[in-house]
């Protein structure tokens, strides 16, 4: 029970010291866009590894939380921060928004993961064509390096930034293991009819959990505008963001607290091995990640976090089924 | 007697050209186990799921604790005390026993440790306690159908309805769940309960409602209902009264 919360503190603990042990900017950087996947991915998590409702579509609240604190800030003179917090409230609305839609039509499995790809798409084009976004050229965050204005010269800054982001959302995870909320969201996940039948009400709590995972989907677009200074409509709102969110969760293990976590950096780590051996040849990450993704399907798929703990019961001489098949054990 | 838990009043369903349910009636008095009983096809599950909320009857109404409920979705109904189990037993097969029971009890119990604790208590009044760590899905069919009980149970129900939970029990594991589910009578719940074993509707039931065809046959006592030459002859085909001498065959 608390144990899991004590893991999350020393996780977060460990990994926040990375940068005073005299971590390279490269090594920083590869950090900090692999807990950007974390974080992404445990958005997708919440919604998809604990409700088991499958979005194809995560990019249209990444990148809406990307385009709201850029055009924000570019265009209305708003602060930074501000800007960072509109741009969470962005995709938390946008969340809503379809899942109001989606959920009230009553779509599940493969409709579900369909029609948010599609919304996805609506959002990419729509981007990729107004003038309030930049259009085709895309929109630029003016360099601007101060504290007030959500820049630093220091990557460790921005490191211990989406350190923290993904911190609170390992709370969420944990959270939601704790919690009647989570109950009823893991409930309606498994059988829709028997949470009805036992007074979940299926269509709130399938809202609450989309607000939630786009808001903290969001979080990590406006994170990227932050630090890259440039975003386009294939950039936020591309269907690469959308598979990205649900490889490392799924890689990692869904409905767990750490899988996104583990994923990210299993799935970061390859894509750079993959770049050593391979050159530059284009697409070589994404080629890769399909491979991975087909092997943990096929051999782990309860993610690198069961295949974890079914080792560890094993090593344990206790059953490997007890662990294996409880599912909500990060 | 006191006023109906629940009064099912004149309750149809048409699937297409098929009338499933045919202006049923019939009430069910509060802290009695009653029975639906009746010849495959004869429309039990579609008055289930029509009480329960899942599913809007074509035509009638249905009332519970004198106020009337036909439509009100089922995690409403749930909420005010009448809870479903399902015949096709549906457990949350990779959470935990206990995690499963405690969905239950989460209706009466915000905080999670205080499901948990209601979870253990129910857990171990259907003997299911020594498998509270285990995954739902790798329950035997026996245990499983406990679970179903112990879920709706958990949540506080007022009027249960169980949907077949004997079926595919053993002899032994029948006679086991008997006291269990007088028990909750007794306990104060009211049980509405869809049976085909017929030692378990015949020693359990204080009130038996046949339904044939849709339709509602007879209603009484069990030693009453097992001698209508009606319901002898929906069971065993027209005639077969006559040829039994519509006895009181056990």
């Amino acid at each position: 029970m608390k144990g899991s919360l004590r893991v999350v503190m020393v996780v977060s603990a460990a990994l926040a010291c990375v940068p005073l042990v005299g971590a390279s900017n490269v090594m920083l950087n590869f950090l900090i866009v692999a807990m950007l996947a974390a974080l992404v991915g445990q958005g997708w998590n919440i919604l998809g590894g604990y409700g088991g409702q499958y979005s194809f579509g995560h990019a249209a609240f990444f990148g809406s939380g990307a385009y709201v604190t850029a055009i924000l800030q570019m265009h209305y003179g708003v602060n930074a921060w501000i800007g960072f917090g509109c741009g969470i409230a962005a995709g938390a609305i946008v969340g809503g928004i379809i899942g109001f839609l989606v959920f009230r039509s009553g779509l599940k499995g493969s409709y579900f993961a369909l029609v948010t790809l599609a919304f996805a798409e609506v959002l990419r084009i729509v981007a990729s064509v107004a003038p309030i976004t930049g259009a085709g050229v895309g929109t630029l965050i003016k360099l601007d390096i101060r504290l007030e204005a959500f820049q630093f010269q220091s990557r460790a800054v921005y490191y211990w930034i989406i350190l923290f982001l993904v911190f609170v959302s390992l709370l969420i995870a944990e959270r939601l293991e704790q919690t009647r909320f989570g109950a009823w969201l893991m409930a309606l996940r498994e059988n829709e009819d028997s949470a009805r039948a036992l007074g979940v009400d299926v269509f709130a709590v399938k809202m609450g959990a989309t607000v939630l995972s786009a808001a903290v989907t969001a979080a990590g677009g406006c994170f990227y505008a932050q630090y890259f200074l440039f975003i386009d409509s294939s950039i936020a709102f591309g269907s690469r963001v959308s598979v990205e969110a649900l490889l490392a969760p799924i890689v990692g293990g869904t409905g767990t607290v750490f899988g996104a976590l583990a994923g990210a950096l299993a799935v970061r780590s390859l894509g750079e091995v993959a770049k050593i051996v391979a050159g530059d040849a284009p697409g070589i990450d994404l080629a890769i990640y399909g491979v991975v993704l087909i092997a943990v399907v096929a051999f782990a798929p309860r993610g690198i976090v069961g295949l974890g703990a079914t080792l560890w019961a094993r090593l344990r001489g206790s059953e490997v089924g007890r662990l294996a098949g409880s599912g909500s054990h990060g | 007697m006191a006023d109906p838990l629940l009064k099912v009043d004149h309750v149809s369903q048409r699937f297409g050209g098929l009338l499933a349910v045919n202006a049923a009636s019939f009430d069910v008095a509060p802290r009695s186990i009653t029975a639906l009983i009746g010849p495959n096809g004869a429309g039990k599950t579609t008055l289930f799921a029509i009480i329960a909320g899942f599913q809007l009857p074509s035509e009638g109404r249905v009332h519970f604790a004198a106020e009337e409920i036909t439509g009100v979705e089922p995690h409403l109904l749930a909420r005010r005390g009448l809870v479903r189990t399902f015949q096709i037993v549906q457990p949350f097969a990779t959470l935990t026993v206990r995690d499963n029971i405690a969905v239950g009890a989460h209706l009466r119990h915000r905080a999670r440790r205080a499901a948990l604790d209601t979870a253990e208590m129910v857990a171990r009044q259907l003997g299911l306690e020594k498998f509270l760590d285990q995954a739902a899905g790798q329950l035997t069919v026996s245990a499983r159908k406990r679970l179903e009980l112990a879920r709706a149970l958990a949540a506080g129900p007022r009027l249960l309805l169980l949907d077949e939970v004997m079926a595919g029990l053993n002899p032994s594991e029948v006679r086991d769940l008997l006291p269990v589910i007088r028990a909750i009578r007794d306990g104060g719940t009211t049980i509405l309960l869809i049976e085909h074993v017929m030692q378990a509707v015949m020693s359990l039931s204080d009130w038996i409602h046949v339904l044939a065809e849709g339709k509602i046959i007879a209603s009484g006592r069990p030693e009453d209902v097992v001698g209508n030459e009606e319901v002898i002859e929906a069971y065993l085909g027209e005639g077969a009264a006559r040829q039994y001498g519509g006895s009181r065959a056990s």
